[in-house]
Order: C-alpha cells, then sequence, then structure tokens
C-alpha cells in the first residue's frame, strides 16, 4: 500500500488527535527525563537553605523547596525514575502475561482452568493494597515497587491475552494453518500473537500510565524510592505539610503526575484507533 | 494399495446436551487420480468427515472407526507424526476464502510457510518456489502479487492463493470443502476447472464436498450421498446420475432449479428438517422426510442393495424407489 493512500499508517496516525496530543506529551516527557541525565537548569541535590522557598523566578523557573532545592531540576530528574520503574514492571507483566495468556489459549483444558483461576484470585486483592502488602514484606525501595507493580500487571496481560488469543484460535485460518501442518507452538507465535499485538501495545501503554501513577502512590506513602533520589510521588507527600507556606511546591509534582498519565492514556487511546481502524470508525 | 482407505468411521461431539453422533459407520475407499464428491445438505456430515480425514476435529470428539493412508492408520497417528502429514500428504481447501487467510501476513510468506516447514527449502528457493505456484493457479502479475496482503485481494483471487497454498508440498490427496460456495457462479467454474486440471497433471486424489448435485456430477468419478451422518447411496457418478434412487437423492435432484421453469413456478422441496443428531430415529434416519416410508423404516436400519459393483443404496423400500422420477415423489 502506498503512502498516499488515505487509510495508511501514517496517514491515520497523522488524523488521530488523540494519538498525537498524546504523542506530544509522552514525547516531552522522555525528552525531559533524557535531557536530565546530563543537564538540568538547578540541581536537584544540593541543600541551599538561604535559598529556602523562593518562588519561581529566572534562575530557578519552577521556584525551590524547604531545602533550596531547585524544583523543576528534581522534577525532570523524577521523570528517570517514574519512566524506569514503569518501564520495567510494564515489561515484567507484559512478558510474563503475554507468556500465560498465549499458553492457556493454546493449551486449553487444566493449564488454562489453572493459569485463569491464579490471576482470578490476584484481581480480588486491590492492586494499590497488594503493592503496598508487597512492599512492605520485601522492604521499601525502587525495585520493589518495580517488582511489586510489576506482578500486578501479570494477570492483567495474562486474561487480555487469553481472551483475545482464544478469539484467534476460533477462526478459520487458524483452521487451515493446522491443516497446512503447522503445530501449535508455530501457529501461536506466526498467526495468534501478531494478531494480539495492537490489542496488547495499547493495554500496555494504558498500564504505563497506571504505573507512573502507582509508583507516585507508593513514593508519597514512602515505600517507593528512597531520598535523596528526587520521586514525584514523595514531593508531593513533602510539599502537603508546607501547603499554607509555600502552595508552589505542591502544584508543580501534581501538575508532572497529571500531565505524564493524561498524555499516556490519550496515546494509548490513539493508538487503538490507529491500530484497529474498524473500532475507531464505530465509536 | 488403496491410497485412502476409510472404514467404519464414526465421531461423536460432546456437546451441552449431550453426545451428537455426526458421522455414522461411513466407509469409503480413494485410489490415487480419482475424484471422489461427498454431497448432502447443511449438517449431513460431510465437513465432519473432512476434518476427520485430517484429524483436526474439536478436541472434545470421539472417533472410532479406521481411516487408512496406504494402510497406515491416520487415528493411531501422534500429534506430531499428523503435523508431518498434513499440509504434506494431505491438504485441504477451505469454503470461506475470505478468512482462511491469516490478514497479517502477505500471501506470499504464507504460500511459502508449508514449502520451509515440509520441504525444508531455505527462503529464496521457497520464494522462488512461491512465485511459479501463485502463476500456476492463475494469479496475474505474482512477482508483485507475492507482497499484497489477503484484503488486497479479491474472493476468487484468495480462494486460488488458498489452491496454491494446499498444492505447494505436491499433497497425495486434495480435500476440498465446499470451495466455491462463497463465489460467484462465474468464478465457481473457473476455480473448479483449476483444481480439476491441477488434480489430473498432479495425479493426485481429490475429495470434493458440495450440496451442489451439478458441481458433483460434473467433476467426480465417485459419489458419496450422505443424510444424517451416515452414507445413503454410493458409487461411479456417471452409474448414479443414470438411476437416480434413493428417496433422499431423488430429493435433492428434485430441488434444483431448472432451466425454462418459468417465472413463477416453484422449486420443490424435501419437507421438514434434517434429524437431531442428539435423538437419532432407530430406523432410517431419512423416515420422518421420505414419501416412500413405510413402518418397518422406523424400526430397522435400511439394509444397503448393491444394484450393480458401481452402485449401491441403503433403503428398505428399494423397489418402490427405483424407476421413480423425482419429479414424482417431490412436488
Amino acid at each position: 500500500m502506498s503512502n498516499s493512500d488515505p487509510t495508511s499508517f501514517l496517514n491515520r496516525c497523522r488524523r488521530s488527535r488523540s494519538f498525537l496530543i498524546g504523542g506530544v506529551m509522552t514525547g516531552f516527557l522522555l525528552l525531559c527525563a533524557a535531557i536530565s541525565l546530563f543537564w538540568t537548569p538547578g540541581s536537584a541535590y544540593d541543600i541551599v537553605i538561604p535559598d529556602r522557598f523562593l518562588p519561581p523566578s529566572a534562575e530557578h523557573w519552577l521556584g525551590t523547596d524547604q531545602f533550596g532545592r531547585d524544583i523543576v531540576s528534581m522534577l525532570m530528574t523524577g521523570t528517570q525514575n517514574s519512566i524506569a520503574v514503569a518501564v520495567v514492571a510494564v515489561s515484567i507483566g507484559l512478558i510474563i502475561g503475554v507468556s500465560l495468556g498465549l499458553l492457556a489459549a493454546a493449551k486449553r483444558g487444566w493449564t488454562e482452568e489453572f493459569i485463569m483461576r491464579i490471576s482470578d484470585f490476584s484481581f480480588a486483592f486491590p492492586a494499590i493494597l497488594s503493592a503496598i502488602m508487597i512492599t512492605a514484606i520485601l522492604g521499601p525501595g525502587g525495585v520493589n515497587s518495580i517488582l511489586a507493580i510489576g506482578l500486578y500487571n501479570i494477570p492483567v496481560f495474562a486474561r487480555l491475552t487469553r481472551g483475545s488469543a482464544n478469539a484467534i484460535w476460533a477462526r478459520e485460518f487458524v483452521l487451515a494453518a493446522r491443516a497446512a501442518g503447522k503445530g501449535k507452538f508455530r501457529i501461536t507465535f506466526e498467526h495468534i500473537l501478531p494478531n494480539v499485538l495492537s490489542i496488547i501495545i495499547v493495554q500496555a501503554t494504558i498500564l504505563f500510565a497506571i504505573a507512573i501513577l502507582a509508583e507516585a502512590a507508593l513514593s508519597y506513602l514512602g515505600l517507593g524510592t528512597q531520598p535523596p533520589h528526587p520521586s514525584w510521588g514523595r514531593m508531593l507527600n513533602e510539599a502537603q505539610s508546607l501547603i499554607f507556606l509555600d502552595p508552589w511546591q505542591a502544584v508543580f509534582p501534581g501538575l508532572a503526575i497529571a500531565t505524564a498519565v493524561f498524555g499516556l492514556n490519550l496515546l494509548g487511546d490513539g493508538l487503538r484507533d490507529v491500530l484497529d481502524p474498524r473500532l475507531s470508525r464505530k465509536r | 494399495m488403496t491410497l485412502l482407505d476409510v472404514q467404519d468411521l464414526t465421531i461423536t461431539l460432546a456437546t451441552a446436551e449431550g453426545p451428537a453422533r455426526a458421522v455414522r459407520d461411513l466407509s469409503f475407499s480413494l485410489e490415487r487420480g480419482e475424484t471422489l464428491g461427498i454431497v448432502g445438505e447443511s449438517g449431513c456430515g460431510k465437513s465432519m468427515t473432512a476434518l476427520a480425514l485430517m484429524s483436526l476435529l474439536p478436541e472434545r470428539s470421539n472417533t472410532e472407526g479406521k481411516i487408512l493412508l496406504e494402510s497406515e492408520d491416520l487415528l493411531r497417528f501422534s500429534e506430531k507424526d499428523l503435523c508431518n502429514i498434513r499440509g504434506n500428504r494431505m491438504a485441504m481447501i477451505f469454503q470461506e476464502p475470505m478468512t482462511s487467510l491469516n490478514p497479517v501476513h502477505t500471501i506470499g510468506h504464507q504460500v511459502m510457510e508449508p514449502l520451509r516447514l515440509h520441504k525444508g527449502l531455505d527462503k529464496d528457493a521457497a520464494h522462488a518456489e512461491a512465485l511459479r505456484l501463485l502463476d500456476r493457479v492463475g494469479i496475474p502479475n505474482p512477482k508483485a502479487r507475492i507482497r499484497n496482503y489477503p484484503h488486497q485481494l479479491s474472493g476468487g483471487q484468495r480462494q486460488r492463493v488458498m489452491i496454491a497454498l494446499a498444492l505447494s508440498c505436491g499433497p497425495d490427496i486434495l480435500i476440498a470443502d465446499e470451495p466455491t460456495t462463497a463465489l460467484d457462479v462465474t468464478i465457481q467454474d473457473q476455480i473448479l476447472e483449476l483444481i480439476q486440471n491441477l488434480v489430473s497433471e498432479d495425479g493426485m486424489a481429490l475429495i470434493l464436498i458440495s450440496h451442489d448435485l451439478g458441481v458433483i456430477s460434473e467433476n467426480t468419478d465417485k459419489v458419496l450421498v450422505m443424510y444424517g451422518g451416515s452414507a445413503v447411496e454410493t458409487g461411479r457418478t456417471d452409474k448414479i446420475f443414470g438411476e437416480l434412487t434413493h428417496p433422499y437423492t431423488l430429493g435433492l435432484f428434485a430441488a434444483m432449479p431448472k432451466l425454462g421453469m418459468g417465472r413463477n413456478a416453484r422449486l420443490a422441496t424435501i419437507p421438514g428438517v434434517v434429524p437431531d443428531l442428539m435423538n437419532l430415529p432407530a430406523g432410517c434416519t431419512f423416515f420422518d422426510r421420505c414419501p416412500l416410508a413405510s413402518d418397518h423404516c422406523r424400526d430397522a436400519s435400511p439394509p444397503v442393495h448393491v444394484l450393480n459393483p458401481d452402485h449401491a443404496v441403503a433403503c428398505h423400500n428399494i423397489d418402490d424407489a427405483r424407476g421413480k422420477k423425482s419429479e414424482e415423489l417431490y412436488l
């Protein structure tokens, strides 16, 4: 299909407003994280007591906190942390969950029952609550919060993949593939996975947003990233007690979290339109 | 050696309401180069028979009897051995060309797959062979088409691709399950002719499944008329169409539209519906719809009468049925 075709992939991307806006917002997030790796406007770590509680100015774009640390620098460095946690956590859920889902759909019978009942069981616990439980057992910290969020993602992916994969297994081209002598393993990777991939990608984007939110929540509770590393959730927590003294401090981390989550959700929504044109027409 | 010998094939499907006997005591054989037609209305077990030959029945089903491919019983094969048979020695063409190709792969990729799987060809060799196959099934400009996705092809072209796929490894037996039902009449004719030519060129055996007596009479050497999961009339195509005997076969024939019928003429129908496979009658399955049925038919399964070596009919009232015209029985 040529690029001038109005239904081509690139053109569909261009026409989807949520894809464009979400993409720009997510891109901005990634850019901040990338820049902060080697440059920040001020210092996210240096404590300069005389400069504390400064309002936004040319020198400190978003002001300073109660220790005189530059808020914009802390936010930028915190982006790294949020993204790293979300990427690893979603990858854990994606790899294990999708494999389990594909296995359940291919094997059926007891294997499927076993995998699905376990994931049902894990759904019975509220996600944040189980994450808190896991970090409480393993101890607070960045790695453990990644594990906690990742574990929660596994059944989400497993259930979604198994459901979509079952629908593909019932399709006629799978029967045709079996008639051509392909085994279940081969069919899973050649026919099932490519056909459920778009659904999985969309789900991954949305879970990415949820993971950022979960990491902020865990840090807010003091169970996530530990000081001195800056984290959006902990910044929010520290600003809370000073809200009447210095309202600026609470606004910016909140805005950062909201922007990241909103952008990723828009991107996920847009991706669904782009990857599955049939769905967007119905809506 | 007989290429394919099916003996007393019985298929029982597990359903929510209990076991359903989709096929009962079906026997037939097929030699190299022969064409067998299986005809019957929806739900008579045609497709189930085809899937059983490929060992592709749903998991919740039970198959009894023997399916001998050159004296080896396929029902005793392991799944791994079956994978080596499917697509390699036995291939199948499906009814719906629109949905039988994977939408996310190019047709070239899909035609090359079995070649690489069964023949162990490398990428270049498989590509060249795929080009040759697409050309052979009459896809114009195969060099460009090989990069197309299924949605870019018409229904007839997709069915040609399916045929190329089925023929790719040079199977001994080709099973075509209503290969033209979803296509226009003009395309239907082209596709059947294509299958016919390819089959005779390669000397393979063909099993053609259809509900269309016209298609069967023109394209087959032998016929198996199925009703309610069992064979009611079998034999050589010319013998059967020379003397249609079983009341069901006569009914199928009567139901065909004929030239010059007139605008307002009504098509003849066989009254009633196909039997419930869960509660098959004790006697003849066609008993409740048969114009010749007698009390005897209700209680005992019909015996098989061999009219001549190439024509057999399973009916109690064979003497009544013989010599009857289809119009006399169905109006």
